[in-house]
Protein backbone atom coordinates (compact mmCIF):
# COMPACT_ATOMS: atom_id res chain seq x y z
CA UNK A 1 0.00 0.00 0.00
CA UNK A 2 1.05 4.20 -0.94
CA UNK A 3 0.04 6.12 1.82
CA UNK A 4 -0.06 9.55 0.87
CA UNK A 5 0.09 12.39 3.58
CA UNK A 6 -2.10 15.34 2.29
CA UNK A 7 -2.02 18.45 4.19
CA UNK A 8 -5.73 20.67 4.16
CA UNK A 9 -5.96 24.02 4.92
CA UNK A 10 -9.38 24.53 7.34
CA UNK A 11 -10.36 21.39 5.60
CA UNK A 12 -9.47 21.77 1.33
CA UNK A 13 -6.73 21.01 0.02
CA UNK A 14 -3.97 23.14 -2.36
CA UNK A 15 -2.70 22.04 -6.10
CA UNK A 16 0.66 20.65 -3.81
CA UNK A 17 -1.30 18.64 -2.39
CA UNK A 18 -3.58 17.49 -4.79
CA UNK A 19 -0.52 16.38 -6.66
CA UNK A 20 0.91 14.48 -4.35
CA UNK A 21 -1.96 12.25 -4.04
CA UNK A 22 -1.76 11.85 -7.99
CA UNK A 23 1.81 11.15 -7.49
CA UNK A 24 1.30 8.33 -4.98
CA UNK A 25 -1.70 6.78 -7.19
CA UNK A 26 0.48 6.84 -9.99
CA UNK A 27 3.29 4.94 -8.12
CA UNK A 28 0.70 2.44 -6.23
CA UNK A 29 -0.37 1.61 -9.84
CA UNK A 30 3.21 0.97 -10.76
CA UNK A 31 3.73 -0.88 -8.17
CA UNK A 32 0.52 -3.09 -8.70
CA UNK A 33 -1.03 -1.93 -4.94
CA UNK A 34 -3.43 0.66 -3.45
CA UNK A 35 -3.31 4.02 -2.22
CA UNK A 36 -4.86 5.70 0.78
CA UNK A 37 -4.62 9.12 2.34
CA UNK A 38 -3.73 10.41 5.70
CA UNK A 39 -5.24 13.55 7.17
CA UNK A 40 -4.95 15.13 10.60
CA UNK A 41 -8.19 16.18 11.82
CA UNK A 42 -10.94 16.27 9.94
CA UNK A 43 -11.00 17.69 6.46
CA UNK A 44 -14.39 18.89 4.94
CA UNK A 45 -13.08 17.99 1.23
CA UNK A 46 -11.37 14.53 2.69
CA UNK A 47 -13.93 12.41 0.70
CA UNK A 48 -13.03 14.22 -2.50
CA UNK A 49 -9.84 12.89 -2.57
CA UNK A 50 -10.96 9.68 -3.96
CA UNK A 51 -11.51 11.22 -7.35
CA UNK A 52 -7.41 11.45 -7.70
CA UNK A 53 -7.60 7.74 -6.74
CA UNK A 54 -6.89 7.11 -3.16
CA UNK A 55 -9.49 3.95 -2.45
CA UNK A 56 -9.90 5.53 1.00
CA UNK A 57 -9.07 8.87 3.68
CA UNK A 58 -7.65 7.64 7.36
CA UNK A 59 -8.14 10.77 9.23
CA UNK A 60 -6.39 10.75 12.37
CA UNK A 61 -7.60 13.75 14.82
CA UNK A 62 -5.31 14.50 17.91
CA UNK A 63 -4.90 17.88 19.78
CA UNK A 64 -1.45 17.57 19.61
CA UNK A 65 -1.44 17.89 16.12
CA UNK A 66 -3.23 21.24 16.28
CA UNK A 67 0.44 23.01 15.32
CA UNK A 68 3.14 22.04 12.87
CA UNK A 69 5.86 20.28 15.18
CA UNK A 70 8.27 18.00 13.23
CA UNK A 71 8.66 15.25 16.14
CA UNK A 72 4.54 14.72 16.91
CA UNK A 73 3.84 15.24 12.52
CA UNK A 74 6.54 12.28 11.82
CA UNK A 75 5.57 10.23 14.98
CA UNK A 76 2.10 9.82 13.79
CA UNK A 77 2.27 9.62 9.89
CA UNK A 78 5.00 6.64 10.94
CA UNK A 79 3.20 5.10 12.83
CA UNK A 80 0.12 4.58 10.41
CA UNK A 81 2.01 4.02 8.21
CA UNK A 82 3.26 0.70 10.40
CA UNK A 83 -0.04 0.34 11.21
CA UNK A 84 -1.36 0.21 7.75
CA UNK A 85 1.51 -1.78 6.21
CA UNK A 86 2.53 0.58 3.99
CA UNK A 87 5.23 0.29 1.95
CA UNK A 88 5.92 3.90 0.21
CA UNK A 89 5.31 6.80 2.19
CA UNK A 90 4.36 10.00 -0.07
CA UNK A 91 4.29 13.49 0.89
CA UNK A 92 5.26 16.97 -0.50
CA UNK A 93 8.87 18.37 -0.35
CA UNK A 94 7.58 21.78 1.20
CA UNK A 95 7.98 23.73 4.45
CA UNK A 96 6.03 20.47 6.38
CA UNK A 97 7.74 17.78 4.68
CA UNK A 98 11.68 19.57 4.86
CA UNK A 99 10.90 18.95 8.49
CA UNK A 100 9.44 15.52 8.74
CA UNK A 101 10.66 13.53 5.73
CA UNK A 102 14.10 12.63 7.51
CA UNK A 103 12.24 11.70 10.69
CA UNK A 104 10.01 9.52 9.15
CA UNK A 105 12.70 7.85 7.30
CA UNK A 106 14.43 7.12 10.67
CA UNK A 107 11.17 6.10 12.35
CA UNK A 108 10.55 3.35 9.34
CA UNK A 109 14.04 2.51 8.92
CA UNK A 110 13.11 3.44 5.40
CA UNK A 111 15.06 4.87 2.09
CA UNK A 112 14.76 8.39 1.32
CA UNK A 113 14.51 10.29 -1.31
CA UNK A 114 13.95 13.98 -0.75
CA UNK A 115 12.54 16.30 -3.90
CA UNK A 116 12.21 13.98 -6.27
CA UNK A 117 10.79 15.47 -9.83
CA UNK A 118 9.83 12.06 -11.40
CA UNK A 119 7.19 9.10 -11.07
CA UNK A 120 9.04 5.82 -9.56
CA UNK A 121 10.31 2.79 -11.70
CA UNK A 122 9.67 -0.74 -10.35
CA UNK A 123 13.59 -2.29 -10.44
CA UNK A 124 15.19 -5.73 -9.33
CA UNK A 125 15.16 -4.72 -5.86
CA UNK A 126 13.02 -1.58 -5.39
CA UNK A 127 12.46 1.23 -7.04
CA UNK A 128 13.85 3.87 -8.47
CA UNK A 129 13.35 7.92 -8.72
CA UNK A 130 14.99 11.33 -9.89
CA UNK A 131 15.15 14.42 -8.67
CA UNK A 132 17.66 17.31 -9.43
CA UNK A 133 21.46 18.35 -7.93
CA UNK A 134 23.65 20.86 -7.74
CA UNK A 135 20.06 22.97 -8.22
CA UNK A 136 19.27 21.92 -10.92
CA UNK A 137 23.03 21.63 -12.41
CA UNK A 138 22.29 17.83 -12.81
CA UNK A 139 19.57 14.92 -12.31
CA UNK A 140 20.93 11.87 -9.84
CA UNK A 141 18.63 8.50 -10.17
CA UNK A 142 17.92 6.80 -6.88
CA UNK A 143 17.77 3.55 -5.89
CA UNK A 144 15.40 2.77 -2.95
CA UNK A 145 15.96 -1.00 -1.96
CA UNK A 146 14.67 -0.90 1.88
CA UNK A 147 11.30 -2.73 2.25
CA UNK A 148 9.48 1.06 3.48
CA UNK A 149 10.37 3.98 1.18
CA UNK A 150 9.95 7.78 2.49
CA UNK A 151 9.46 10.07 -1.02
CA UNK A 152 9.08 13.47 -0.87
CA UNK A 153 7.76 15.41 -4.01
CA UNK A 154 8.77 18.86 -5.48
CA UNK A 155 5.68 20.73 -7.02
CA UNK A 156 4.74 20.76 -10.15
CA UNK A 157 5.74 17.11 -10.98
CA UNK A 158 3.04 16.69 -11.76
CA UNK A 159 -0.41 17.33 -12.54
CA UNK A 160 -3.46 16.60 -10.11
CA UNK A 161 -5.48 13.92 -12.64
CA UNK A 162 -8.92 12.98 -11.33
CA UNK A 163 -9.25 8.86 -12.17
CA UNK A 164 -12.21 8.17 -9.40
CA UNK A 165 -14.90 9.06 -7.44
CA UNK A 166 -15.11 10.10 -3.50
CA UNK A 167 -14.06 7.82 -1.17
CA UNK A 168 -14.98 6.70 2.49
CA UNK A 169 -13.30 8.28 5.18
CA UNK A 170 -12.08 6.54 7.69
CA UNK A 171 -11.05 7.94 11.48
CA UNK A 172 -8.12 6.14 13.00
CA UNK A 173 -6.46 6.29 15.96
CA UNK A 174 -2.40 6.24 16.86
CA UNK A 175 0.00 7.60 19.48
CA UNK A 176 1.07 11.27 18.87
CA UNK A 177 3.60 12.60 21.05
CA UNK A 178 3.24 16.15 22.98
CA UNK A 179 4.55 18.59 21.00
CA UNK A 180 7.71 20.17 22.17
CA UNK A 181 7.66 23.70 19.66
CA UNK A 182 4.85 26.05 19.96
CA UNK A 183 3.22 27.85 17.01
CA UNK A 184 3.02 31.96 18.03
CA UNK A 185 1.97 32.82 14.86
CA UNK A 186 1.65 32.43 11.56
CA UNK A 187 2.05 35.69 8.97
CA UNK A 188 1.06 35.32 5.54
CA UNK A 189 1.62 37.93 2.62
CA UNK A 190 -1.63 38.43 1.29
CA UNK A 191 -2.87 38.32 -2.00
CA UNK A 192 -3.90 34.90 -3.96
CA UNK A 193 -0.58 34.18 -6.08
CA UNK A 194 1.16 31.29 -5.28
CA UNK A 195 3.97 31.23 -3.10
CA UNK A 196 7.84 31.06 -5.13
CA UNK A 197 8.07 27.16 -4.83
CA UNK A 198 4.17 26.16 -5.73
CA UNK A 199 4.10 29.03 -8.65
CA UNK A 200 3.47 28.16 -12.41
CA UNK A 201 4.62 31.45 -13.39
CA UNK A 202 7.23 33.37 -12.49
CA UNK A 203 7.74 37.05 -13.26
CA UNK A 204 12.17 37.72 -11.95
CA UNK A 205 14.10 40.83 -12.26
CA UNK A 206 17.65 41.44 -11.01
CA UNK A 207 20.40 44.73 -11.12
CA UNK A 208 19.11 45.62 -14.94
CA UNK A 209 16.02 47.02 -12.71
CA UNK A 210 18.31 49.88 -11.16
CA UNK A 211 16.67 50.41 -8.10
CA UNK A 212 13.72 49.35 -6.08
CA UNK A 213 11.88 52.09 -6.73
CA UNK A 214 11.38 50.76 -10.49
CA UNK A 215 9.94 47.51 -9.69
CA UNK A 216 6.05 48.60 -10.17
CA UNK A 217 6.53 47.59 -13.54
CA UNK A 218 7.51 43.96 -12.61
CA UNK A 219 4.95 43.66 -10.54
CA UNK A 220 2.30 45.13 -13.21
CA UNK A 221 3.70 42.13 -15.35
CA UNK A 222 3.27 39.43 -12.49
CA UNK A 223 -0.44 40.90 -11.78
CA UNK A 224 -1.60 40.62 -15.23
CA UNK A 225 -0.64 37.23 -15.41
CA UNK A 226 -1.22 35.64 -12.28
CA UNK A 227 2.48 35.21 -11.91
CA UNK A 228 4.65 35.28 -8.48
CA UNK A 229 7.58 38.02 -8.38
CA UNK A 230 11.28 36.44 -8.21
CA UNK A 231 14.58 38.52 -8.12
CA UNK A 232 18.30 37.50 -8.53
CA UNK A 233 20.72 37.27 -5.50
CA UNK A 234 22.53 40.89 -5.52
CA UNK A 235 19.18 42.34 -5.61
CA UNK A 236 18.39 40.27 -1.97
CA UNK A 237 21.17 41.16 -0.80
CA UNK A 238 21.47 44.82 -1.21
CA UNK A 239 17.51 44.89 0.38
CA UNK A 240 15.89 45.95 -2.78
CA UNK A 241 13.66 42.99 -2.33
CA UNK A 242 12.64 40.44 0.61
CA UNK A 243 15.13 37.57 0.84
CA UNK A 244 12.18 34.64 -0.03
CA UNK A 245 12.33 35.67 -3.87
CA UNK A 246 15.88 35.35 -4.32
CA UNK A 247 16.15 32.46 -6.72
CA UNK A 248 19.27 30.56 -7.75
CA UNK A 249 21.55 27.79 -6.75
CA UNK A 250 21.50 30.11 -2.69
CA UNK A 251 18.29 30.67 -3.02
CA UNK A 252 14.81 29.10 -3.51
CA UNK A 253 15.12 26.14 -6.51
CA UNK A 254 12.29 26.40 -8.88
CA UNK A 255 10.58 24.63 -11.90
CA UNK A 256 7.94 26.95 -12.86
CA UNK A 257 6.06 26.50 -16.41
CA UNK A 258 6.90 30.25 -17.40
CA UNK A 259 10.30 32.01 -15.78
CA UNK A 260 9.89 35.67 -17.39
CA UNK A 261 13.67 37.10 -16.38
CA UNK A 262 14.15 40.42 -16.85
CA UNK A 263 17.60 42.75 -16.29
CA UNK A 264 19.11 39.11 -14.93
CA UNK A 265 22.62 38.44 -16.82
CA UNK A 266 22.33 34.44 -16.03
CA UNK A 267 25.23 33.82 -14.11
CA UNK A 268 25.81 29.86 -13.63
CA UNK A 269 24.65 29.93 -9.78
CA UNK A 270 20.81 32.08 -10.88
CA UNK A 271 20.64 29.49 -13.82
CA UNK A 272 20.80 26.35 -11.60
CA UNK A 273 18.02 27.44 -9.66
CA UNK A 274 15.83 28.16 -12.28
CA UNK A 275 16.67 26.12 -15.47
CA UNK A 276 14.03 23.49 -14.61
CA UNK A 277 11.72 26.10 -15.71
CA UNK A 278 9.45 24.69 -18.52
CA UNK A 279 9.72 27.85 -20.34
CA UNK A 280 12.24 31.08 -20.17
CA UNK A 281 11.70 34.25 -21.78
CA UNK A 282 14.77 36.30 -21.07
CA UNK A 283 15.04 40.19 -21.64
CA UNK A 284 18.11 41.66 -21.38
CA UNK A 285 19.79 44.99 -23.54
CA UNK A 286 23.25 42.61 -23.78
CA UNK A 287 23.28 40.28 -26.68
CA UNK A 288 26.11 38.66 -25.52
CA UNK A 289 24.34 38.05 -21.64
CA UNK A 290 24.52 34.15 -21.29
CA UNK A 291 21.16 34.06 -19.95
CA UNK A 292 19.78 33.94 -24.17
CA UNK A 293 21.83 30.28 -24.02
CA UNK A 294 19.43 29.04 -21.69
CA UNK A 295 16.09 30.37 -23.07
CA UNK A 296 13.59 29.50 -25.01
CA UNK A 297 12.21 33.04 -26.60
CA UNK A 298 14.50 36.35 -25.96
CA UNK A 299 14.02 39.74 -26.19
CA UNK A 300 17.10 42.00 -26.49
CA UNK A 301 16.14 45.40 -25.87
CA UNK A 302 15.79 47.74 -23.01
CA UNK A 303 13.41 46.10 -20.01
CA UNK A 304 12.01 49.56 -19.40
CA UNK A 305 10.30 49.22 -22.82
CA UNK A 306 9.21 45.83 -23.09
CA UNK A 307 7.61 45.03 -19.99
CA UNK A 308 5.26 47.36 -19.69
CA UNK A 309 4.75 46.31 -23.34
CA UNK A 310 4.40 43.16 -22.23
CA UNK A 311 2.49 43.55 -19.38
CA UNK A 312 -0.38 45.39 -22.10
CA UNK A 313 -0.05 42.24 -24.54
CA UNK A 314 -0.61 40.19 -22.10
CA UNK A 315 -3.81 42.69 -20.65
CA UNK A 316 -5.45 42.20 -24.65
CA UNK A 317 -5.23 38.63 -24.97
CA UNK A 318 -6.78 37.89 -21.46
CA UNK A 319 -9.46 40.52 -22.49
CA UNK B 1 25.14 27.91 25.80
CA UNK B 2 26.98 24.58 24.19
CA UNK B 3 26.43 25.08 20.25
CA UNK B 4 27.15 22.73 17.78
CA UNK B 5 26.98 23.19 13.92
CA UNK B 6 27.04 20.47 11.18
CA UNK B 7 29.15 21.27 8.38
CA UNK B 8 29.48 19.92 4.95
CA UNK B 9 32.08 20.77 1.77
CA UNK B 10 30.28 21.47 -1.44
CA UNK B 11 31.69 21.94 -5.04
CA UNK B 12 32.06 25.30 -5.72
CA UNK B 13 29.24 27.44 -6.89
CA UNK B 14 30.77 28.10 -10.27
CA UNK B 15 31.29 24.61 -10.47
CA UNK B 16 29.91 22.63 -14.03
CA UNK B 17 29.06 19.40 -13.44
CA UNK B 18 30.52 16.78 -15.36
CA UNK B 19 30.17 13.11 -15.60
CA UNK B 20 32.54 10.43 -16.05
CA UNK B 21 32.28 7.82 -18.94
CA UNK B 22 29.66 5.55 -17.76
CA UNK B 23 27.86 8.54 -16.29
CA UNK B 24 27.81 6.43 -12.86
CA UNK B 25 30.01 8.83 -11.48
CA UNK B 26 30.37 12.79 -11.77
CA UNK B 27 33.83 13.86 -12.84
CA UNK B 28 35.61 15.56 -9.34
CA UNK B 29 38.96 16.43 -11.43
CA UNK B 30 39.08 20.02 -10.78
CA UNK B 31 36.88 20.93 -8.54
CA UNK B 32 36.99 23.08 -6.05
CA UNK B 33 35.54 23.06 -2.60
CA UNK B 34 33.67 25.46 -0.20
CA UNK B 35 32.18 25.27 3.05
CA UNK B 36 27.94 24.77 2.28
CA UNK B 37 26.97 28.36 1.85
CA UNK B 38 23.50 27.52 4.24
CA UNK B 39 25.97 26.13 6.74
CA UNK B 40 28.91 28.76 6.70
CA UNK B 41 27.16 32.08 6.15
CA UNK B 42 23.82 31.17 8.29
CA UNK B 43 24.31 28.46 10.33
CA UNK B 44 28.21 28.56 11.73
CA UNK B 45 27.60 32.70 11.84
CA UNK B 46 24.31 32.81 13.93
CA UNK B 47 26.36 30.53 16.40
CA UNK B 48 28.89 32.13 16.50
CA UNK B 49 26.66 35.70 17.54
CA UNK B 50 24.74 33.79 20.35
CA UNK B 51 28.44 32.94 21.78
CA UNK B 52 29.51 36.59 21.30
CA UNK B 53 26.26 37.72 22.96
CA UNK B 54 25.64 35.17 25.88
CA UNK B 55 29.24 33.01 26.16
CA UNK B 56 29.18 29.13 25.83
CA UNK B 57 31.15 27.37 23.25
CA UNK B 58 30.58 26.65 19.17
CA UNK B 59 31.82 23.41 17.91
CA UNK B 60 31.81 22.63 14.25
CA UNK B 61 31.09 18.79 13.23
CA UNK B 62 32.21 17.47 9.37
CA UNK B 63 31.98 13.94 7.68
CA UNK B 64 34.24 12.87 5.82
CA UNK B 65 38.18 12.10 5.01
CA UNK B 66 41.23 14.51 5.08
CA UNK B 67 41.02 16.47 2.53
CA UNK B 68 37.86 17.94 4.29
CA UNK B 69 40.06 19.62 6.91
CA UNK B 70 40.41 22.64 5.04
CA UNK B 71 37.07 23.71 5.05
CA UNK B 72 36.83 22.58 8.80
CA UNK B 73 39.88 25.01 9.46
CA UNK B 74 37.73 28.09 7.71
CA UNK B 75 35.28 27.42 10.23
CA UNK B 76 37.57 27.70 12.97
CA UNK B 77 39.04 30.59 11.66
CA UNK B 78 35.41 32.23 11.12
CA UNK B 79 35.22 31.39 14.78
CA UNK B 80 33.88 28.31 16.13
CA UNK B 81 36.05 26.81 19.44
CA UNK B 82 36.94 23.64 18.30
CA UNK B 83 36.00 21.32 15.23
CA UNK B 84 35.38 17.01 14.92
CA UNK B 85 35.91 15.33 12.22
CA UNK B 86 34.17 11.82 11.99
CA UNK B 87 36.66 10.08 9.42
CA UNK B 88 34.33 8.26 7.26
CA UNK B 89 33.28 8.21 3.67
CA UNK B 90 29.58 9.17 3.75
CA UNK B 91 26.97 7.28 1.58
CA UNK B 92 23.70 8.62 2.34
CA UNK B 93 22.05 11.23 4.23
CA UNK B 94 21.25 8.46 6.60
CA UNK B 95 24.53 7.42 7.24
CA UNK B 96 26.07 11.07 8.21
CA UNK B 97 22.99 12.02 10.40
CA UNK B 98 24.05 8.06 12.47
CA UNK B 99 27.56 9.34 12.01
CA UNK B 100 26.69 12.84 13.93
CA UNK B 101 24.26 11.20 16.19
CA UNK B 102 26.27 8.42 17.66
CA UNK B 103 29.73 10.77 18.19
CA UNK B 104 27.84 13.63 19.72
CA UNK B 105 24.71 12.01 21.12
CA UNK B 106 26.05 12.08 25.24
CA UNK B 107 27.60 15.35 24.82
CA UNK B 108 24.83 17.57 26.14
CA UNK B 109 24.58 20.11 23.22
CA UNK B 110 21.97 23.16 23.52
CA UNK B 111 21.42 24.05 20.24
CA UNK B 112 22.63 22.07 16.91
CA UNK B 113 22.49 23.53 13.74
CA UNK B 114 22.35 22.53 10.19
CA UNK B 115 21.98 24.35 6.66
CA UNK B 116 18.78 24.31 5.42
CA UNK B 117 20.06 22.41 2.50
CA UNK B 118 23.80 22.03 0.94
CA UNK B 119 24.02 22.99 -2.27
CA UNK B 120 25.12 19.66 -4.42
CA UNK B 121 22.82 16.90 -3.60
CA UNK B 122 19.95 19.46 -1.75
CA UNK B 123 18.53 16.81 0.40
CA UNK B 124 17.35 19.01 3.63
CA UNK B 125 17.66 15.25 5.61
CA UNK B 126 20.16 15.50 7.88
CA UNK B 127 18.65 18.13 10.38
CA UNK B 128 15.44 16.38 10.30
CA UNK B 129 17.21 12.87 10.56
CA UNK B 130 19.43 14.04 12.87
CA UNK B 131 17.01 15.58 15.34
CA UNK B 132 15.38 12.13 15.33
CA UNK B 133 18.36 10.31 16.48
CA UNK B 134 19.20 12.73 19.13
CA UNK B 135 15.06 12.73 20.10
CA UNK B 136 15.05 16.44 19.80
CA UNK B 137 12.69 19.16 18.30
CA UNK B 138 13.94 20.31 15.30
CA UNK B 139 12.73 23.72 13.49
CA UNK B 140 13.64 23.85 9.80
CA UNK B 141 14.34 26.94 7.36
CA UNK B 142 15.09 29.71 10.13
CA UNK B 143 15.45 32.95 9.03
CA UNK B 144 15.76 34.30 12.25
CA UNK B 145 16.48 33.86 16.13
CA UNK B 146 16.33 35.32 19.39
CA UNK B 147 17.45 32.85 22.74
CA UNK B 148 16.30 34.23 25.92
CA UNK B 149 17.70 31.70 28.97
CA UNK B 150 16.89 28.54 27.45
CA UNK B 151 13.94 29.84 25.26
CA UNK B 152 14.72 30.21 21.31
CA UNK B 153 11.97 31.90 19.40
CA UNK B 154 12.19 31.30 16.04
CA UNK B 155 11.10 32.66 12.50
CA UNK B 156 11.11 30.16 9.97
CA UNK B 157 10.16 30.50 6.34
CA UNK B 158 6.69 28.86 5.14
CA UNK B 159 4.90 28.56 1.59
CA UNK B 160 3.85 32.71 1.29
CA UNK B 161 5.60 33.77 4.13
CA UNK B 162 7.10 32.80 7.93
CA UNK B 163 5.94 30.88 10.90
CA UNK B 164 7.29 31.99 14.56
CA UNK B 165 8.01 29.37 16.61
CA UNK B 166 8.61 28.77 20.51
CA UNK B 167 11.26 26.04 21.50
CA UNK B 168 13.60 25.30 24.52
CA UNK B 169 16.99 24.14 24.75
CA UNK B 170 17.77 21.69 23.35
CA UNK B 171 16.67 21.48 19.55
CA UNK B 172 18.03 21.31 15.97
CA UNK B 173 17.49 24.22 13.80
CA UNK B 174 18.55 24.55 9.92
CA UNK B 175 19.63 27.68 8.92
CA UNK B 176 18.05 29.77 6.13
CA UNK B 177 19.25 33.36 4.41
CA UNK B 178 18.47 35.63 6.94
CA UNK B 179 19.61 34.40 10.27
CA UNK B 180 22.94 35.85 10.19
CA UNK B 181 24.92 37.40 7.86
CA UNK B 182 28.05 36.07 5.85
CA UNK B 183 31.63 36.79 7.87
CA UNK B 184 34.88 36.93 5.51
CA UNK B 185 37.62 35.58 8.26
CA UNK B 186 40.15 37.75 8.98
CA UNK B 187 43.91 36.84 9.53
CA UNK B 188 43.83 37.20 13.57
CA UNK B 189 41.07 34.07 12.86
CA UNK B 190 43.19 32.55 10.35
CA UNK B 191 46.21 32.41 12.34
CA UNK B 192 44.08 30.99 15.35
CA UNK B 193 42.28 28.43 13.06
CA UNK B 194 45.61 26.59 12.60
CA UNK B 195 45.80 26.14 16.75
CA UNK B 196 42.20 25.70 17.52
CA UNK B 197 41.72 21.57 18.13
CA UNK B 198 40.33 19.43 14.82
CA UNK B 199 39.74 16.07 16.79
CA UNK B 200 39.14 13.32 14.12
CA UNK B 201 37.36 10.28 15.31
CA UNK B 202 36.20 7.06 13.29
CA UNK B 203 32.60 5.68 12.95
CA UNK B 204 31.48 3.11 10.69
CA UNK B 205 28.61 3.19 9.85
CA UNK B 206 26.92 2.33 6.75
CA UNK B 207 23.51 2.69 4.89
CA UNK B 208 22.30 0.64 1.51
CA UNK B 209 19.38 1.45 1.65
CA UNK B 210 19.23 4.95 -0.78
CA UNK B 211 21.99 4.83 -3.01
CA UNK B 212 22.63 6.93 -6.29
CA UNK B 213 22.60 4.30 -9.55
CA UNK B 214 23.20 7.45 -12.18
CA UNK B 215 23.83 10.42 -12.46
CA UNK B 216 22.33 12.67 -15.93
CA UNK B 217 22.98 15.80 -17.20
CA UNK B 218 19.78 18.56 -18.05
CA UNK B 219 19.02 17.79 -21.68
CA UNK B 220 19.75 21.52 -22.73
CA UNK B 221 17.57 24.33 -24.19
CA UNK B 222 16.84 24.02 -28.14
CA UNK B 223 17.35 27.60 -30.06
CA UNK B 224 16.21 30.23 -29.09
CA UNK B 225 13.56 32.47 -31.21
CA UNK B 226 14.31 36.15 -31.04
CA UNK B 227 11.43 38.41 -31.02
CA UNK B 228 11.34 41.79 -31.76
CA UNK B 229 10.38 44.32 -28.78
CA UNK B 230 7.61 45.49 -30.34
CA UNK B 231 6.00 42.46 -31.31
CA UNK B 232 5.01 41.39 -27.79
CA UNK B 233 1.51 39.94 -29.29
CA UNK B 234 3.77 37.63 -30.99
CA UNK B 235 5.68 36.87 -28.06
CA UNK B 236 2.04 36.53 -26.11
CA UNK B 237 0.96 33.82 -28.97
CA UNK B 238 3.84 31.71 -28.96
CA UNK B 239 3.76 31.51 -25.37
CA UNK B 240 0.32 30.87 -25.82
CA UNK B 241 0.21 28.39 -29.26
CA UNK B 242 3.59 26.80 -29.09
CA UNK B 243 5.09 26.77 -25.60
CA UNK B 244 1.31 26.37 -24.15
CA UNK B 245 2.37 27.68 -20.75
CA UNK B 246 -0.32 30.36 -20.95
C1 LIG C 1 28.69 31.60 -3.76
C2 LIG C 1 27.78 32.33 -4.68
C3 LIG C 1 26.42 31.99 -4.73
C4 LIG C 1 25.54 32.67 -5.57
N1 LIG C 1 24.23 32.31 -5.60
C5 LIG C 1 23.37 32.99 -6.41
C6 LIG C 1 22.00 32.64 -6.47
O1 LIG C 1 21.52 31.73 -5.78
N2 LIG C 1 21.18 33.35 -7.27
C7 LIG C 1 21.63 34.40 -8.05
O2 LIG C 1 20.83 35.01 -8.75
N3 LIG C 1 22.94 34.74 -8.02
C8 LIG C 1 23.81 34.07 -7.22
N4 LIG C 1 25.11 34.45 -7.17
C9 LIG C 1 25.50 35.69 -7.86
C10 LIG C 1 25.74 35.50 -9.34
O3 LIG C 1 27.07 35.08 -9.53
C11 LIG C 1 25.52 36.84 -10.08
O4 LIG C 1 26.38 37.80 -9.53
C12 LIG C 1 24.10 37.38 -9.98
O5 LIG C 1 23.17 36.37 -10.35
C13 LIG C 1 23.93 38.55 -10.89
O6 LIG C 1 22.69 39.17 -10.68
P1 LIG C 1 22.00 40.01 -11.83
O7 LIG C 1 21.88 39.18 -13.03
O8 LIG C 1 20.76 40.59 -11.25
O9 LIG C 1 23.03 41.24 -12.02
P2 LIG C 1 24.11 41.50 -13.16
O10 LIG C 1 25.00 40.36 -13.37
O11 LIG C 1 24.69 42.82 -12.84
O12 LIG C 1 23.22 41.61 -14.47
C14 LIG C 1 22.36 42.65 -14.76
C15 LIG C 1 21.85 42.42 -16.17
O13 LIG C 1 20.88 43.39 -16.48
C16 LIG C 1 21.06 43.81 -17.82
N5 LIG C 1 20.49 45.15 -17.92
C17 LIG C 1 20.91 46.29 -17.34
N6 LIG C 1 20.10 47.30 -17.64
C18 LIG C 1 19.14 46.81 -18.45
C19 LIG C 1 18.02 47.36 -19.10
N7 LIG C 1 17.70 48.65 -18.98
N8 LIG C 1 17.26 46.57 -19.88
C20 LIG C 1 17.55 45.24 -20.02
N9 LIG C 1 18.60 44.66 -19.42
C21 LIG C 1 19.37 45.44 -18.64
C22 LIG C 1 22.54 43.76 -18.05
O14 LIG C 1 22.81 43.62 -19.44
C23 LIG C 1 22.95 42.53 -17.22
O15 LIG C 1 22.94 41.37 -18.03
C24 LIG C 1 26.02 33.74 -6.37
C25 LIG C 1 27.37 34.07 -6.34
C26 LIG C 1 28.24 33.39 -5.51
C27 LIG C 1 29.68 33.76 -5.50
Amino acid sequence: MVLVFVEHNNGTFKKAALEAVTYAKMTADTLGTDCKALVFGTAEEASELGKYGVSSVLSLSSDHLAHYDSQAYAAAVANVAKASGASVVVLNNNSTGVGITGRIAVKLDAGCASGVNSLPVKTDNGITVEKNIFSGKAISTINLTSPVSVISVTGNTIQPEVVGSPCSVESISADVPAPRTQVISQDKQQGTVAPLPEAELVVSAGRGMKGPENWGIIEALADALGATTACSRPVADTGWRPHHEHVGQTGVAIRPNLYIAAGISGAIQHLAGVNSSKCIVVINKDPEAPFFKAADYGICADLFDVVPKLTEAIKKAKA
Amino acid sequence: MKQLVCISKTPETTTQIKLSGDSSQLDVAGINYILNPYDEWYALVRAIELKEQIGGTVTVVNVGDASNDVVIRKALAIGADDAIRIDQTPDSALSVAKAIAATVSSDGYDIVYCGKESIDYNGSQVGSMLSELLDVPFVPQAVNMTVEGSTATIQRDIEGGTETISVNTPFLISAAKGLAEQRIPNMRGIMMSKKKPLNVVSQDISDSSTTVTKYTLPAGKGSIKMIDADNMDELVRLLQEEAKVL
